[in-house]
């Protein structure tokens, strides 16, 4: 298994480093034009939010697998855990402002010790939608999580799962050696209790992510062969999929400079800017709450340590919807992976 | 670089052909947009065909634009190695099947 950036002191762990580095060097010579540039003659700029949808909670960094692209830099090592305390504050304001959708994620979520406790405090009190975005080992990894399946059915979380490709060679490259075959056995466990099963109402989406410098197809095609291919291999079902682009940070960003690929992948990024996806970048309709309360308009942003704007308020104990609504979302070139082709979020495609 | 016939920052001019001849440019990138749309082919296959057939013309920009290609449209790399292989079998049988016609010669020649 490889260590995170974190555990080998590695100088993009540093969050400012990381930011330097996506400001300057292609950006700053000119020879590519900055995301604040590219999006002030259409009239994006400053990048203004729409209506807030999507609560997305960051329960803490740590993961039971270590990912080459993982944008979190998550792993075993990493000790940020969310505390019930705060999960608290959070329930409370999902109550208060009636925030259609509860986005659990991670690392993986459900190492956090107060995980159960905070998906079932949500779906008592309420919550229109809850999603977890989990792994799919971790369901595998050890006996005290092997009835998570259950525990979603229970809860009506919407299962959201992380599978780059349809076969154990690309999937174990990008997320490590036996991943592929775990997740399959999760998924086929998922199956098992009801999920992507007609007229169960239990949603099982996955994720694709490109394994590599390069960016995601078409959503519909690569949705029809992957369930193609894993319905014919391995009897297993799901609802969507949703492709995302890989942001150019974090590990992925240490790729792709170790690699060779920098200067070529944000070219390739910038050149498939798309002016009609801006409109639906998904920071305009969510708020990001790291494992220690503060806000970010992405999940992206909080691992670069870029907080919401100052007077709209930065932590969980005074989030105001109007103020945040009304906020100016900060933006780098790392945005850039949310607007190329098709548009990329957390929902996948958005065009 | 610059001593060399093929520069990789030329496959990104593609467009500027229409610069000299754009009636013409523009009719082929329109023509060359449609064959590449999903039809009883799927995207992927025409990646694939258009990934053997790069190598069997060897042309650089197209091997390093339909690799990036196949990728992005989910081919793995067996597919895209089996792609090529289809090609080379081709391009070889093709060599060796004209092996009649010089049969056919060298028998009507000699005793």
């Amino acid at each position: 298994m490889i260590k995170s950036l974190h555990a080998r002191h590695h100088q993009l762990a540093q969050q400012e480093r990381q930011v330097e580095f996506l400001s300057n060097g292609i950006f700053k010579s000119g020879k590519l034009q900055s995301f604040e540039r590219k999006i002030g003659p259409i009239g994006f700029f400053p990048l203004k939010p729409s209506k807030i949808e999507i609560f997305q909670v960051n329960v803490g960094y740590m993961c039971n697998q270590v990912c080459k692209h993982c944008h979190v830099d998550a792993g075993p090592d990493r000790k940020e855990i969310m505390t019930r305390e705060t999960m608290e504050q959070c329930l409370d304001v999902l109550e208060r402002t009636k925030i259609k959708t509860l986005d659990i994620t991670g690392g993986a979520p459900e190492m956090n010790p107060d995980f159960r406790y905070f998906v079932s405090e949500a779906h008592k009190r309420g919550a229109q939608e809850i999603i977890v975005r989990s792994n799919l080992t971790i369901i595998r990894a050890n006996p005290k999580y092997y009835d998570l399946p259950e525990f979603f059915k229970e809860n009506n979380v919407r299962v959201c799962s992380s599978l780059p490709f349809y076969s154990a060679d690309k999937t174990d490259r990008q997320r490590g050696e036996g991943v592929f075959k775990d997740s399959i056995e999760a998924l086929q466990q998922l199956n098992k209790v009801g999920y992507a099963k007609e007229g169960s109402g239990l949603i099982l989406d996955l994720v694709y992510n490109p394994t590599g410098a390069f960016l995601p197809g078409d959503q519909k095609g690569l949705e029809r062969d992957f369930k193609k291919e894993l319905k014919d291999h391995f009897g297993v079902e799901f609802n969507s999929l949703f492709t995302i682009t890989n942001i150019p940070i974090s590990r992925f960003l240490d790729f792709l400079i170790e690699s060779g690929n920098y200067e070529e992948y944000m070219e390739k990024l910038v050149n498939a800017f798309n002016p009609a996806a801006v409109a639906g970048v998904m920071c305009r309709n969510t708020v990001s709450i790291d494992w220690q309360g503060n806000l970010y308009d992405c999940d992206f942003n909080q691992m670069l340590g870029l907080k919401t704007e100052q007077k709209s308020g930065q932590h969980i104990s005074t989030f105001d919807v109007a103020k945040l609504e009304d906020r100016e979302i900060v933006i780098n070139n790392h945005c850039f992976a949310c607007t190329a082709g098709a548009g990329s979020s957390c929902q996948g495609a958005t065009l | 670089m610059e001593h060399t016939y093929y520069n990789p920052e030329d496959l990104k001019k593609f467009g500027n052909i229409g610069e000299w001849e754009k009636n013409l440019a523009d009719k082929f990138f329109t023509w060359y947009g449609d064959v590449f749309k999903e039809g009883d082919l799927t995207a992927r296959e025409k990646s694939l065909i258009a990934l053997a057939v790069a190598h069997t013309i060897q042309c650089p920009y197209c091997i390093d634009a339909y690799t990036q290609d196949s990728l992005e449209k989910g081919a793995t790399e067996k597919a895209m190695m089996e792609a090529i292989h289809v090609a080379a079998a081709i391009r070889g049988g093709a060599s060796l099947v004209h092996g009649v016609m010089m049969m056919n010669k060298a028998k009507k020649l000699s005793m």
